[in-house]
C-alpha cells in the first residue's frame, strides 16, 4: 500500500466504478442528513483525500465490530474504504505478529504524529492495575494511553469501546471502562452498536474525509444524524404502536401480521440508532423486520437494562413478592400505630377534664 | 402550654375517634362545604367555611394520630395550638355554627363535618372558650333546671291554665302512665298553648300520659354548648324522672335539638340504653293517625308551608310525618325549595340564639331563609321546633315580612282536632 | 450515570421500593386510623347501618344538586387519571408482568387525548385554588405539593411519548420517577384520601342510616 494514494486512485485500482463511487458518497450524504447536493462535494473531497494513517486498537472485545465491517456481506464500498485508509495497525487483520506488530504502531504514531485516526473497538480494563488485558506486555490502559496521546481524533467503534459495552456491565469483574471515561483531552465519536452498522464507520470516516472534522455529535458523542432518533421513531411498525396493536408471543396472529412488539420488550423506543433506516445485511432487513424486538445494544447500560422480553413499561424487579412483604409489614406497622393511637386516646380519656358549672361562671372569652 | 390550651388539646384527643380521624385524612380542601353553609353563602365570607371551623382539631389529629404528623412534631415542625387560636376559633365554632349538618350532606368525600363540630365544641368548653350566654344558659338548666329558669312553679301555672282552658286534666307526676312528655322552655315560657293543644290530642287519642315535675325540660344546654358531663346530667333526670313514674315512653318535645340530644346522644352521654323508648312529638302523632287514633275535621285553605328543624330531618330522620299530618288538614300546602333533607337552617340552632355575640350574625344570615320565603309567598308556617318559631318570628320581622304566621305543627293540629261527638264515635268504632 | 440507566434505576428497585413505601404508608394510614376505634353506639337504632353504609359509598358519587360547576374539574381529572393509568398499553404491561393481571387497553390515541383533557382540568382546579377565595384561604403546602406530584406523571407522561422536552429514555425516566414520587409521598399526604375517602363515607352513610336518615 502506498500510502500516499488519494482515495479516488485507490478505489479505481481496486475496480470500484466511479458511479459506484458516487452512488456511495450520495448513500453517506443521505445517512449524514446532508442535502443531495453535499453528494458531489463529498465525492470530491474523498476523490483528493489522502489516505490517512489509522491505528485500530482492539481491547476487550469480541471482534464483532471489525466482522461487522469486514465480513458482514459481499465486498462493498464500505469494506473498500476500509481498505482505502492506510489501516497501519489492526490486530486481527494485520499480518506482522510479535516486535514487528508493535513496531508498525510506533512507527505510525511516529510518522503521522497528531494527524492519525485513532480507532478503538472493545473496552479497557482498569482493575488489577490493567493486568486483565495486555498486549505485547503493555497493558489496554497504557496502550490507549500512548496512542491517544498524538491522535488527530478517536473513534470509538462498538458499545464496548464507546460505553463499556458487555465487560462493562454488572458485576464489572474487569473494572472495564470505556474509552472516553478515560480520554478526557482528545475529539471522540461514539459508534455505539453491537456491532454498529458499517456505514455509520465508514459515514464518520468519510465525514473526515470531506469536511476536515467530525460530524455534529449528540450529548454521549454519537453522530446526531445516524443516532438521532430511536429505533422506534423510525419503525416501520410503529403504526402498530399508536393503534394499540400488540404481538403478545412471538408466534401469535399479532406477530405474524406483524404488530408492535413492545409488549415482547422491544427496546426500540429507548434505543438510538439506525438500524430502521440503515438496515443490516446490505440493507436486507433489521432485527424487528426478522420479527425481534430490539435489545437496545447500542444504549449505554443495555446489557444491565433488565430482560430483552420484558416491556420497558413494566418493571425488572419482583414487584408482587415486594407488594406481599409490604402488606405484611404494613399490617403489623399499621396495627401497632393503630393500637397505639387507641391507647393515646384512652389515655386522654382518662385524662379527662370533668366540666362543671363552675366552668360556667369563669370565663376567658 | 397554658392549662385551657392543655385542656383543649385533651379533650380533642380523646374526641378524635376512628370517624373522625378517616374525615380529617380524606378532606381535600375542595371547599364545597362552604356552599352548604349558610353562614359563607349570607355573607360570602370564606372563614366560615364549616370544614374550617376543625382546623385546630385537624393539626392535632395531624400530629396526635398520624405517622406523618408525628415525624413532623419529632422534628419540631409542628405548630401547638395557643391561645390565641382557640379564642379566634371560639367565635368559628360557636357563632357561625348552627350544627345544621348541611355540610355533611354536601361533602364529596363523605365527611360527617357537622359530628365534629359537635365535638370540637368539648375542647372549647373545657378550655373555657363557651360563649357567656351559652355558658349561663347551661348554669341555669343545671341549677334551676331550664336554660331559661323556667321553674316546675311556672310550668305548674302553665298546667292549671291550660286545665281551664280545656276542661281536662293534665296530669302531672303521674305514675304507670304509657307517656312522659317533655316541654322546652320555650315553650312553657312562650309558645304554651302547645300544652292545652297535646292534651286535647292526648285526650282524644286515649293516650295515657303525665308531665313530670323534676323532668319537663326537654331542652339540653349541654348539647349545644358541647359539655358531655352536663348534657349527661340533665338527661340523668329525665331518665330518673321516666324511671321514677315507670313510663314507657318519652315524648320528645317539638324542638330539635332536644330530640337530637334525648334520642340520640342521651344513651350515649349516660353509657347505658334506656328502659323506655323516645319518641318525637311529630313522630307521635304521626303514629296516632296510622293508628286511626288521631281525628280531624275541617280544611285549612291558608297557603302555608312547612319548615324543617335541622335536628329533626338531616340529624334525627323525621322527614316525611309532618308533612302527612299537614295534608290531613291543610288544601294549599307548599314546599319551600331546599325543603326536607335540605331545608336551609333557621339560623339560630346549635346554640346560636343563646348566644348574645352572635346575634348580628344570625339576623344576617336569615337571608337564607327569607330566599326560601320570597319564592313560595306563604301566609303561613309551620314548623316543629320552638327554637326555629322564635327565629323565624324574629327573621320575618326584621325583613317586614312579620304578615306570615308562624305555628307549630302540634299546636295547629289541635285546632282541626275532630269535635267531641265525633270523637267518641270514633271510640266506638 | 445514563438515562438508561437512570430507567433501569426507575423501573427497577426504585419503583420497587416506592411500591413497598405506598403499601406499607397506606396500611400504616388506614390502620392507625380505624384502629383508634369508637364508642358502640347505645341509643336505639331506627334504621340499618350496612345497607345505608354501602349506598352512601355510592351514592356520595353525585353531586348535591347546584353544585355540579365546583366539581366539574375535579369529575374530570379523577376520572382521566383513573383511566390513563389503567388503560394505556404500556401501564397495563406493567401491571401484567409485576402482578400478573391484565385488561384490554383503550387506543393510544384516545389516552392522549384523555392525557391533555386531564391536564387542562387539573391545570383549572389549579387556577381556582389560588382565585376561589373559599380554595385559596383552604389550602396548604400540602394541597400545593399534592397537585405538583399529580400532576407531574401527566406531564412527564405526555411529553415522553410525544418524545418532546427531554429525550424519550430520559423522560420515561423522569416519568417512572415521577410515579415514584407520587407513590411514596401519596400515604402521607391528603392523596391517601383516595382510600379513606371509602370510610368516611361508609361512617356517615352508616352513622345516618342509624337514625333511618339518608345521606
Amino acid at each position: 500500500m502506498k500510502p500516499h494514494d488519494t482515495l479516488a486512485e485507490h478505489l479505481q485500482s481496486q475496480g470500484i466504478s466511479r458511479r459506484g463511487f458516487l452512488k456511495f458518497c450520495a448513500a453517506t450524504a443521505s445517512m449524514l442528513a446532508l442535502s443531495p447536493n453535499m453528494a458531489g462535494a463529498i465525492a470530491d473531497a474523498l476523490g483528493k483525500a489522502r489516505r490517512p494513517s489509522v491505528i485500530w486498537l482492539s481491547f476487550q472485545e469480541c471482534t464483532g465490530c471489525t466482522e461487522s465491517l469486514t465480513r458482514s456481506h459481499n465486498p462493498s464500498v464500505e469494506s473498500l474504504i476500509l481498505s482505502a485508509i492506510s489501516l497501519d495497525y489492526h490486530h486481527t487483520l494485520q499480518a506482522a505478529s510479535g516486535t514487528a506488530a508493535e513496531q508498525a504502531r510506533e512507527q505510525a504514531m511516529h510518522d503521522n504524529q497528531g494527524e492519525y485516526l485513532l480507532v478503538v473497538d472493545g473496552s479497557i480494563p482498569t482493575g488489577a492495575a490493567g493486568g486483565y488485558s495486555t498486549i505485547a506486555g503493555i497493558s489496554n490502559l497504557q496502550m490507549l494511553e500512548e496512542t491517544a496521546k498524538h491522535a488527530a481524533a478517536i473513534i470509538s467503534v462498538g458499545t464496548c469501546a464507546a460505553f463499556g459495552g458487555i465487560p462493562y456491565a454488572n458485576p464489572n469483574p474487569t473494572g472495564a471502562r470505556s474509552v472516553m471515561d478515560l480520554i478526557h483531552d482528545k475529539p471522540i465519536v461514539n459508534v455505539p452498536g453491537c456491532p454498529p452498522i458499517p456505514i455509520v464507520i465508514t459515514g464518520v470516516i468519510s465525514h473526515y474525509l470531506t469536511f476536515g472534522s467530525l460530524p455534529e455529535l449528540d450529548s454521549l458523542k454519537r453522530p446526531l444524524s445516524f443516532f438521532g432518533d430511536t429505533i422506534h421513531d423510525r419503525c416501520y411498525r410503529r403504526p402498530f404502536y399508536d393503534q394499540g396493536k400488540f404481538a403478545k408471543t412471538f408466534d401469535d396472529e399479532g406477530a405474524r401480521n406483524g404488530w408492535c412488539l413492545y409488549e415482547l420488550g422491544c427496546k426500540g423506543p429507548t434505543t438510538h440508532n439506525a438500524c430502521a433506516t440503515a438496515k443490516w445485511n446490505n440493507g436486507v432487513s433489521f432485527p424487528i423486520e426478522s420479527g425481534h424486538g430490539c435489545i437496545g445494544c447500542s444504549e449505554p447500560d443495555f446489557w444491565d437494562a433488565g430482560s430483552f422480553y420484558q416491556a420497558i413499561s413494566s418493571s425488572p424487579a419482583d414487584l408482587s413478592s415486594a407488594a406481599t412483604g409490604a402488606v405484611i409489614a404494613g399490617a403489623a406497622g399499621g396495627a401497632a400505630l393503630g393500637l397505639y393511637n387507641k391507647y393515646k386516646r384512652s389515655n386522654a380519656k382518662d385524662k379527662h377534664y370533668t366540666v362543671t358549672t363552675d366552668d360556667m361562671e369563669e370565663g376567658s372569652s | 402550654m397554658s392549662e385551657s390550651v392543655d385542656r383543649a388539646v385533651n379533650a380533642m384527643k380523646e374526641q378524635i375517634d376512628a370517624p373522625t380521624a378517616s374525615y380529617f385524612s380524606s378532606c381535600v380542601h375542595c371547599g364545597i362545604c362552604a356552599d352548604a353553609c349558610l353562614f359563607y353563602t349570607e355573607t360570602g365570607d370564606p372563614q366560615y367555611t364549616p370544614i374550617h371551623k376543625l382546623d385546630l382539631m385537624r393539626r392535632v389529629w395531624e400530629r396526635e394520630y398520624t405517622f406523618a404528623g408525628r415525624i413532623k412534631k419529632w422534628l419540631g415542625l409542628s405548630r401547638n395550638i395557643t391561645e390565641n387560636d382557640l379564642t379566634k376559633w371560639e367565635t368559628l365554632v360557636y357563632d357561625s355554627c348552627t350544627m345544621c349538618g348541611r355540610c355533611s350532606l354536601y361533602c364529596p368525600v363523605g365527611n360527617d363535618i357537622v359530628s365534629m363540630v359537635r365535638k370540637m365544641r368539648e375542647a372549647m368548653v373545657a378550655s373555657g372558650h363557651a360563649p357567656e350566654g351559652l355558658r349561663h344558659a347551661s348554669k341555669r338548666s343545671v341549677e334551676i333546671g331550664s336554660p331559661m329558669g323556667i321553674t316546675a312553679k311556672t310550668l305548674e301555672a302553665q298546667i292549671k291554665h291550660a286545665e281551664k282552658e280545656t276542661g281536662l286534666e293534665v296530669p302531672l307526676d303521674k305514675e304507670g302512665v304509657d307517656y312522659m312528655m317533655l316541654l322546652s322552655s320555650a315553650e312553657i315560657a312562650q309558645f304554651h298553648e302547645i300544652i292545652p293543644a297535646v292534651t286535647r290530642i292526648f285526650h282524644q287519642a286515649g293516650v295515657t300520659w303525665t308531665l313530670c315535675s323534676t323532668a319537663f325540660e326537654g331542652t339540653n344546654s349541654g348539647i349545644q354548648i358541647g359539655s358531655s358531663d352536663i348534657a349527661a346530667e340533665l338527661i340523668n333526670r329525665i331518665v330518673d324522672g321516666a324511671q321514677k313514674l315507670k313510663v314507657n315512653y318519652v315524648i320528645s318535645p317539638e324542638c330539635g335539638h332536644a330530640y337530637t340530644a334525648l334520642r340520640w346522644e342521651g344513651p350515649n352521654l349516660i353509657g347505658k340504653p334506656y328502659p323506655f323508648e323516645v319518641v318525637h312529638i311529630i313522630e307521635l302523632l304521626d303514629q296516632l293517625r296510622a293508628r286511626g287514633k288521631l281525628k280531624v275535621e275541617g280544611k285549612d285553605d291558608t297557603r302555608q308551608t312547612f319548615h324543617d328543624p335541622c335536628q329533626m330531618v338531616r340529624r334525627g330522620g323525621v322527614v316525611e310525618q309532618p308533612r302527612t299530618l299537614m295534608n290531613l288538614v291543610a288544601t294549599d300546602f307548599v314546599e319551600m325549595p331546599d325543603h326536607g333533607m335540605m331545608n336551609w337552617c333557621c339560623g339560630g340552632g346549635g346554640g346560636v340564639s343563646a348566644n348574645e355575640r352572635a346575634e348580628p350574625l344570625r339576623r344576617k344570615v336569615f337571608s337564607a331563609k327569607k330566599q326560601q320565603l320570597d319564592q313560595i309567598g306563604v301566609e303561613r308556617i309551620v314548623t316543629a321546633c320552638s327554637n326555629c318559631r322564635n327565629m323565624l318570628e324574629e327573621g320575618l320581622e326584621d325583613n317586614n315580612m312579620d304578615e306570615i304566621e308562624v305555628i307549630g305543627l302540634s299546636e295547629w293540629l289541635a285546632e282541626y282536632l275532630a269535635t267531641p261527638s265525633a270523637d267518641a264515635a270514633g271510640d266506638k268504632s | 450515570m445514563s438515562a438508561l440507566e437512570l430507567l433501569t434505576w426507575a423501573r427497577g428497585p426504585a419503583l420497587q421500593a416506592a411500591l413497598v413505601i405506598f403499601i406499607v404508608g397506606m396500611l400504616i394510614r388506614i390502620l392507625e386510623l380505624l384502629l383508634i376505634g369508637r364508642k358502640k353506639d347505645l341509643s336505639a337504632a331506627r334504621g340499618g347501618q350496612v345497607g345505608a353504609g354501602l349506598r352512601t359509598i355510592i351514592t356520595r358519587s353525585i353531586p348535591v344538586s347546584g353544585t355540579w360547576k365546583q366539581h366539574l374539574s375535579g369529575y374530570v381529572w379523577h376520572i382521566g387519571f383513573i383511566v390513563v393509568l389503567l388503560f394505556y398499553a404500556p401501564h397495563i404491561q406493567l401491571f401484567k408482568e409485576g402482578f400478573g393481571i391484565a385488561w384490554p387497553a383503550l387506543p393510544t390515541s384516545l389516552i392522549d387525548v384523555i392525557t391533555i383533557v386531564t391536564m387542562a382540568a387539573l391545570v383549572f382546579s389549579l387556577f381556582m385554588r389560588f382565585t376561589d377565595p373559599v380554595r385559596r384561604m383552604l389550602s396548604t403546602a400540602g394541597d400545593y405539593f399534592a397537585w405538583v406530584v399529580t400532576f407531574l406523571p401527566l406531564l412527564t407522561g405526555y411529553l415522553a411519548f410525544h418524545n418532546v422536552a427531554a429525550d424519550y429514555t430520559l423522560m420515561l425516566a423522569l416519568h417512572i420517577m415521577s410515579v415514584n414520587l407520587l407513590l411514596v409521598v401519596f400515604p402521607f399526604t391528603k392523596l391517601a384520601h383516595a382510600v379513606t375517602f371509602l370510610f368516611s363515607r361508609w361512617y356517615n352513610g352508616a352513622n345516618a342510616g342509624r337514625k333511618g336518615v339518608r345521606v
